[in-house]
């Protein structure tokens, strides 16, 4: 029963690289704005973070510097796509090509480099809890912010102003526009707070997760998280359903090869994608789904005409 | 600025401009030997100029690491004989015939090759260039011009099993592996054979990630076997995240390849390192004293390629003495790892009472040892 529990925990951990990210893409495609560019912010704030950790020792500077580089990048890109109007899918795609290289060339010294100890977080009097404690109470504070945070992203998408408001721009961004509310300012604040996300979910893998640095280290993780929000039909709540789902995927299936039983893990790796093509089928099938769910701008450029 | 950076800005320049993946860090280094001496009192011979074609970054703390350091001998046994010059993360693609080809064409006339995935490139390029000599690591075609050679890890991977065969608790050891080819099944099973000649209730689990160097997948691999139960951990895979796993959980594992003690002080019980210098130089002198010929060799901790380093300080005398008798044993050709009775995982006898495995058999192990739990990823 132990090694349930431990698997339990796993796989919050793994779900947690992967809600992070997919809460930012989200974020972003709430707004309207498709960015295929999560791998390459996430392996930029991976070293970034990485880097600076090595440098001050602190893992939360190392957040920081993960979230800051990723809003960066994401700020480049919304001025690209939001200013300039450039092809949203070819410049998300060139800023995850560009992030793969530029994470590698300013990763070269840090391949070998070595993080301070790392800290055992368990909570008080719950972590002591049999098999509770293990699998629930002894995960690093961000597992918990990341809960936290799907709740908060709930309540600011359906109840409150500002939320609704990102939700309007997504939705028809000419109405938006027409009752006044400054469209490319508010998508590129949803992009540069996406981008973060991305960011932190890219520095939680390589200050916590692996925690180490090596070049293409997100391996892919950025892809799942991006198929994720349309496998989640853009619901905040069934993205961390989701993410706990791929990510414990992911670890029972080492588990099951610790205990004897033989799954090729490179058909496991194929199933997120997978199961995103059927559930987009599903809901291509019923346009009612669609028009519930999906952010009916979603992709489309927009040009002020005033 | 040095040479190096600057070389790795325009790389990146290019990067930024070409925004493509497939320019990566092709790093191109010449290191000459040694200082020119100033005046040379008489003609020398040209230096012999020897290139490598790495798979990984030399900064990987392991596999490409370790053969640098062989590399680095070669400079310091041949000094101004010899000028060095290697060429990082070539892919097993059709890039490594390019550069292969492209390091004769700048006149080297000994090229080493370090991954399994080179050697048709190699052929290739070895029947279009018949001056230069090429050596092989890990590969089992040989030419006129080309030989092979290797190192045998499964002497390293037993006395690791020897150390966790005593060190276990739950009796449970976990080997990461890479990819279910015969030398990581063989080393596999020696990790086992070595941890059952101390400890007969030791049983072995393994996880397969299907890369050679995958940290994050490492990671949950090793994660996955400490959680079942695994206080042991080794790894047949190329990054220190196994070592950095068990550190991080409170277990115990080893370096791989390389001396890894850094990367987890507490978890690390031992090194299972691999010297490349001393078949290195052997090579390098065939080659300077025009005695190469083709052939294939395999060097284990006789030949002084494989050694057990750095071992924990809580791990017992006994069995400390016990590793020295191994590493002596194997040095005189008196003991064998590979020696019968050996009985598979499926009950049979695979070697019988006193019969000792020759090469041949141990090139082309694909089954378990008795002990081991789990099937061969894709086998019978």
């Amino acid at each position: 029963m132990e090694s349930y529990a431990l698997l339990l925990a796993a796989t919050l951990n793994a779900g947690t690289v992967l809600a992070l990210a997919a809460l930012g893409l989200l974020l972003n495609e709430k707004s309207g704005i498709v960015n295929l560019g999560a791998e390459g912010m996430m392996l930029c704030a991976a070293i970034a973070g990485f880097a600076a950790v090595v440098h001050t020792g602190n893992d939360w500077l190392g957040f920081a510097a993960g979230m800051g580089a990723g809003a960066l990048l994401a700020a480049l890109f919304g001025w690209l796509v939001i200013w300039l109007n450039t092809n949203p899918y070819a410049t998300g795609l060139a800023l995850s090509l560009f992030g793969a290289g530029f994470s590698a060339f300013a990763g070269i010294a840090y391949v070998q480099a070595k993080l301070p100890e790392r800290t055992q977080w368990v909570v008080p009097v719950l972590g002591d809890i049999p098999w509770i404690g293990p699998a629930l109470f002894r995960q690093h504070p961000l597992v918990y912010v990341t809960m936290a945070l799907v709740v908060a992203l709930v309540f600011w998408f359906g109840r409150s102003r500002s939320g609704l408001i990102l939700r309007a721009v997504g939705e028809s961004h000419e109405s938006a526009h027409a009752l006044g509310y400054p469209v490319r300012r508010i998508r590129l604040a949803a992009v540069v707070a996406g981008g973060a996300l991305c960011g932190l979910s890219g520095a939680y893998l390589s200050v916590v997760y692996t925690p180490l640095w090596v070049e293409g280290m997100v391996a892919g993780k950025g892809w799942i998280a991006l198929a994720l929000t349309t496998f989640a039909t853009w619901r905040p709540a069934r993205v961390l359903l989701g993410a706990y789902l791929f990510g414990g995927v992911t670890m029972l299936q080492f588990h099951l090869q610790g205990v004897g039983v033989d799954i090729p893990s490179q058909f496991l790796d194929m199933l997120p994608y997978l199961a995103t093509i059927v559930v987009l089928a599903l809901i291509s099938r019923n346009p009612d789904w669609i028009r519930v769910n999906m952010p009916a701008s979603l992709g489309k450029p927009f040009t002020p005409s005033s | 600025m040095t040479d190096l950076t600057q070389r790795r800005l325009l790389q990146a320049a290019a990067l930024i401009t070409l925004a493509t993946a497939a320019l990566v860090g092709c790093g191109k280094k010449e290191e000459p030997a040694a200082a020119a001496p100033a005046a040379t009192p008489a003609a020398k011979p040209a230096p012999l100029k020897i290139a490598f074609a790495y798979v990984g970054p030399v900064g990987d703390g392991g596999w490409t690491f370790a053969h640098d350091n062989g590399r680095k001998a070669i400079e310091k046994e041949f000094g101004d004989k010899v000028v060095t010059s290697f060429v990082e993360k070539v892919p097993e693609s059709a890039d490594a015939e390019r550069v292969i080809r492209d390091m004769a064409g700048q006149g080297n006339t000994l090229i080493f090759g370090t991954t399994f995935g080179y050697m048709e490139p190699m052929l290739k390029v070895a029947a279009d260039t018949k001056g230069v000599k090429f050596e092989h690591a890990t590969g089992y075609k040989t030419a006129e011009n080309m030989r092979t050679y290797d190192s045998r890890t499964y002497e390293g991977a037993y006395m690791a099993g020897v150390i966790a065969g005593k060190m276990t608790k739950s009796n449970t050891l976990g080997v990461v592996g890479s990819i279910p080819i015969p030398e990581v099944i063989r080393n596999i099973n020696s990790f086992t054979l070595g941890a059952q000649s101390v400890n007969p209730k030791v049983k072995t689990r393994v996880v397969w990630v299907g890369d050679w160097f995958n940290p994050p997948k490492e990671t949950e691999a090793a994660t996955a076997l400490i959680n079942g139960g695994a206080d042991v951990l080794m790894q047949n895979t190329d990054s220190s995240a196994v070592l950095q796993t068990a550190e991080k959980m409170g277990k115990r594992a080893f370096g791989w390849d390389s001396d890894m003690t850094a990367y987890g002080p507490k978890a690390h019980l031992g090194s299972a390192v691999i010297n490349w210098a001393p078949y290195y130089i052997k090579a390098t002198r065939d080659a300077l004293e025009g005695k190469w010929t083709t052939g294939q060799a395999w060097w284990g901790v006789k030949e002084g390629a494989i050694d057990m380093v750095s071992i924990a300080a809580d791990v017992p005398d006994e069995t400390k003495k016990k590793i020295d008798e191994v590493k002596a044993g194997l040095k005189d050709g008196s003991f064998a790892i590979w020696k019968g009775p050996i009985v598979g995982q499926d009950g049979k006898e695979v070697l019988k009472k006193d019969e000792v495995a020759d090469d041949k058999f141990l090139g082309g192990i694909n089954f378990y040892v008795k002990g081991v739990e789990g099937k061969i990823p894709g086998g019978k």
